[in-house]
């Protein structure tokens, strides 16, 4: 079915509620990798993607998911707007077959917009392990459009839908989808301004509906911009407008009770239908649920997952860390024989074996082995549909705080990576609140840094423990944990101060849908966690790393008067570190590793390394050798706050200024995590020195 | 019977919206999840920390928060 054939036949627009799996079919169809999540606006950009069946080729445009097209939000909007304008030959609306009745409230709406809808009933198969009973004919004869029922993740079952799309779009014959109907004023009302709409104007809707948006006013700006004109300077329009509106007025119908009216009507229908065509037990929440959002053991188990997740993360990682890092060593050392073969000149050699190789072969070795771990595990959680209860259990402190309690949720997402977690925060509605969690995202460490919280934990905290395993890493867990819970609270303190002074307002309404948990796909998520994420961020990481490597190489290798420029540069910044616990190297990795976190540890080694080279990885190793550079446990628990409170990373600040539109926000978000590492750094080393006086 | 507004709904009960006392964003936000006159909801249960609570709307399990919830007006059944 893939085609890189950029020409079609005809085009399609894919709706459907959010979670109904709408990317699932996406992919499927158009072979394309779109990630999906389980939880609402994971599609806010349309994306399209080509298609080939028998009959026709096809592109198709998967739009925003929404639950209706009274557009509310930017993606009700942006789905709206391409239904009606977008010039689509035809619409497919995805429906979650265990919660039918509110995917038809979105089928009715689209197909008052666009005659040629094909209803896509998926999630059969999770609708038949709930005992749900689907009567697709009889739904057919009741929308009056055809309906394929399918199971996305099992590819054979999409022919069902590909065979019923050739035969909407090949067929010629009038569809007569069923109409919505309402009551009499609105009727009479809309017919007014209707006949002034078909008169004056051209438009690819229908005009009763279009004269419905112009009542009340949500569709007059699009209108403009379609047909090109002023149409409220358009006399019969606007006389129309004014008859139907006093027409309204006169039987007492205002905005709200009209608006209140049209939906009404539209979720009675759904009703309607879903009594004759759907047989199913009452809904209520999962025993699941119960248990994991319960009183007593909601945040209990929440804790407990995220230590099993951190501790199954590190003591996977340990041996394939050790033996990717041995390796790797043995390939520079051989790769050094190799230069040293061809003669090559030692300033090549070293900038790129010392240089550029050992740093890259550092980054790999700690990086790829927690996150080929991490990864996995957390798009295990995201496709059981657990992120959405964390938000529920989460939704209370962060309304204290007056924001979102799908905060939470792009707080997850920033474990993983910052820039995917200010991403996220497109799914809260409003904006003020989008900003206090674009703004407090890095407060979380992300997968680049917590890697390096991982290796000082076990090096400075719980090395006396070595050879027994398992208790020292529950053990890094535990400390790891805590560090998490620093940032989260951190996140919270923030969030109130911002909404305290820069984003003062009240709290906007919250309505978070909590989806049934699903079965997730294991093999689906290992290769899409693996390649789609593992490799991007590692992959960044690299091409970050290897010039970094060599430019600390040259900096360390060039002397000018006496000294290597690095320890000018690092001279330079040794009094601030020290006043912050820490020292002038620390300071200058930080610094140079702005493009990725990641290499921040492997640059300290680097730097530190002019006075020894390390032969190996090892966490005995990183302890000799930072102990032999003056650290103290002070020291590692200043790197570490640091490392969880400093500036974002270069790709997480060019996000926030992309989703935000301002650099402003992005200066912001680099001022607030620093200031706040600054001072709680300071007063670490303060309360230090105070006490070793003191004894 | 009784009428109340929907944050005092105890969990396990049910009952039909009667009216709804809000304007603007949060009327439309609560008809858009289906929350208009005649619409049957069930209080499922609670959050750990008591706000906000979890109903069934039309088949879907969705939260609100108290604050929100004040201002659609039911009737128990």
């Amino acid at each position: 079915m893939k085609t890189n054939n950029n020409t079609f036949d005809k085009t399609v627009a894919l709706a459907g509620n959010p979670n109904v799996g709408k990317s699932t079919v996406f992919n499927a169809l158009t072979g394309l990798h779109q990630h999906t999540g389980n939880w609402a606006g994971k599609t806010v950009e349309t994306a399209s993607g080509i298609f080939k069946t028998n009959a026709f080729t096809y592109r198709l445009v998967d739009i925003p998911g929404t639950y209706s097209l009274i557009a509310h939000s930017a993606e009700e909007e942006a789905a709206r707007d391409y239904i009606c304008f977008g010039g689509a030959d035809a619409a497919i609306v995805v429906c979650d077959a265990t919660c039918l009745e509110r995917g038809l409230n979105l089928v009715l709406q689209v197909m008052e917009l666009c005659p040629k809808t094909l209803v896509c009933v998926n999630l059969l198969d999770e609708a038949e392990r709930a005992n749900i009973k689907i009567d697709l004919k009889q739904l057919e004869k009741e929308l009056g459009v055809p309906v394929a029922g399918i199971t996305a993740h099992k590819k054979r079952t999409l022919k069902n839908l590909t065979d019923r799309l050739d035969e909407l779009c090949a067929s010629n014959d009038p569809i007569a989808p069923r109409r919505l109907s309402y009551i009499k004023p609105i009727e009479d009302a809309a017919k007014i301004t209707a006949n002034a709409v078909e008169n004056e104007l051209k438009l690819p809707v229908p005009a009763k509906w279009a004269a419905l948006r112009l009542i009340d006013g949500t569709l007059t700006d699009e209108i403009n911009e379609y047909s090109k004109a002023d149409i409220l300077k358009n006399p019969e329009i606007c006389g129309a407008l004014e008859q139907s509106k006093k027409l309204l007025s006169e039987n007492g119908i205002t905005a709200d009770i009209m608006q209140d009216r049209i939906v009404g009507s539209i979720f009675k229908n759904a009703e309607e239908i879903c009594e004759t065509a759907v047989k199913m037990p009452a809904r209520n929440i999962s025993k699941a649920d119960k248990i994991l959002t319960s009183r007593a053991l909601g945040f209990p188990i929440m804790f407990l997952l995220l230590i099993l997740v951190f501790w199954l993360t590190m003591i996977g990682a340990n041996y394939p860390s050790e033996f990717l890092g041995a390796g790797l060593f043995k390939l520079g050392d051989l790769l050094g024989e190799l230069f040293k073969m061809i003669n090559a000149p030692n300033w090549l050699s070293g900038i790129i074996v010392d240089g550029a190789y050992r740093v890259l072969a550092w980054v790999v070795s700690v990086m790829l082995p927690p996150m080929a771990i991490f990864f996995p595990l957390f798009t295990l959680l995201e496709d059981l549909g657990y992120l959405p209860r964390i938000a529920y259990n989460l939704d209370k402190p962060f309304h204290k705080c007056s924001a979102c309690g799908k905060q939470a949720l792009c707080m997850c997402m920033g474990f993983g990576c910052n820039a995917a977690g200010v991403t996220g925060a497109r799914i809260i509605d409003s904006r003020r609140e989008r900003l206090i969690a674009i703004l407090t995202n890095s407060l979380v460490p992300c997968n680049g840094r917590f890697p390096m919280i991982l290796a000082l934990i076990s090096a400075f905290f719980v090395n006396s423990l070595s050879g027994q395993s398992i208790l020292s890493s529950l053990l890094s867990a535990v400390i790891f944990t805590s560090v998490i819970l620093l940032g989260i609270l951190m996140t919270f303190l923030v969030s109130k101060i911002l909404a305290k002074t820069l984003l003062k307002g009240e709290p906007s309404s919250f309505t978070l849908e909590l989806p049934p948990f699903r079965k997730p796909q294991i093999s689906k998520i290992l290769i899409r966690s693996c390649l789609d994420r593992t490799i991007f961020v590692l992959g960044r990481a690299a091409a970050v790393a290897a010039p970094a490597g060599a430019v600390i190489w040259l900096l360390a290798n060039v002397s000018v008067g006496g000294g290597t420029l690095l320890s000018y540069i690092t001279g330079f910044f040794d009094p601030f570190g020290q006043l912050l616990g820490m020292d002038g190297a620390i300071i200058t990795a930080f610094l140079l590793g702005i493009p990725a976190n990641e290499i921040v540890i492997p640059l300290i080694v680097m730097i530190y390394e002019q006075s020894g080279v390390i032969s190996e990885i090892s966490t005995e190793q990183l302890y000799s050798l930072f102990s032999a550079n003056g650290w103290t446990i002070v020291t590692a628990i200043c790197v570490i706050v640091f490392t969880l409170f400093h500036f974002p990373c270069s790709t997480t600040l060019l996000t926030i200024k992309k989703e935000t539109g301002s650099l402003k926000w992005a200066a912001l978000s680099f001022i607030i995590p620093l200031l706040i590492g600054i001072v709680m750094c300071f007063g670490i080393n303060v309360f230090a020195q105070f006490i070793v006086y003191s004894v | 019977m009784l009428e109340f507004p929907l944050c005092c709904l105890e969990i396990g009960k049910s009952a039909v919206v009667k009216s709804l006392s809000s304007h603007g964003a949060l009327r439309r936000r609560l008809s858009d999840i289906g929350v208009v006159e005649g619409t049957i909801i069930k209080c499922a249960g609670r959050s750990p920390l008591g706000d906000p609570a979890a109903y069934v709307i039309r088949g879907a399990v969705i939260a609100i928060r108290d604050c929100d919830s004040r201002s659609v007006i039911v009737r128990g059944i």
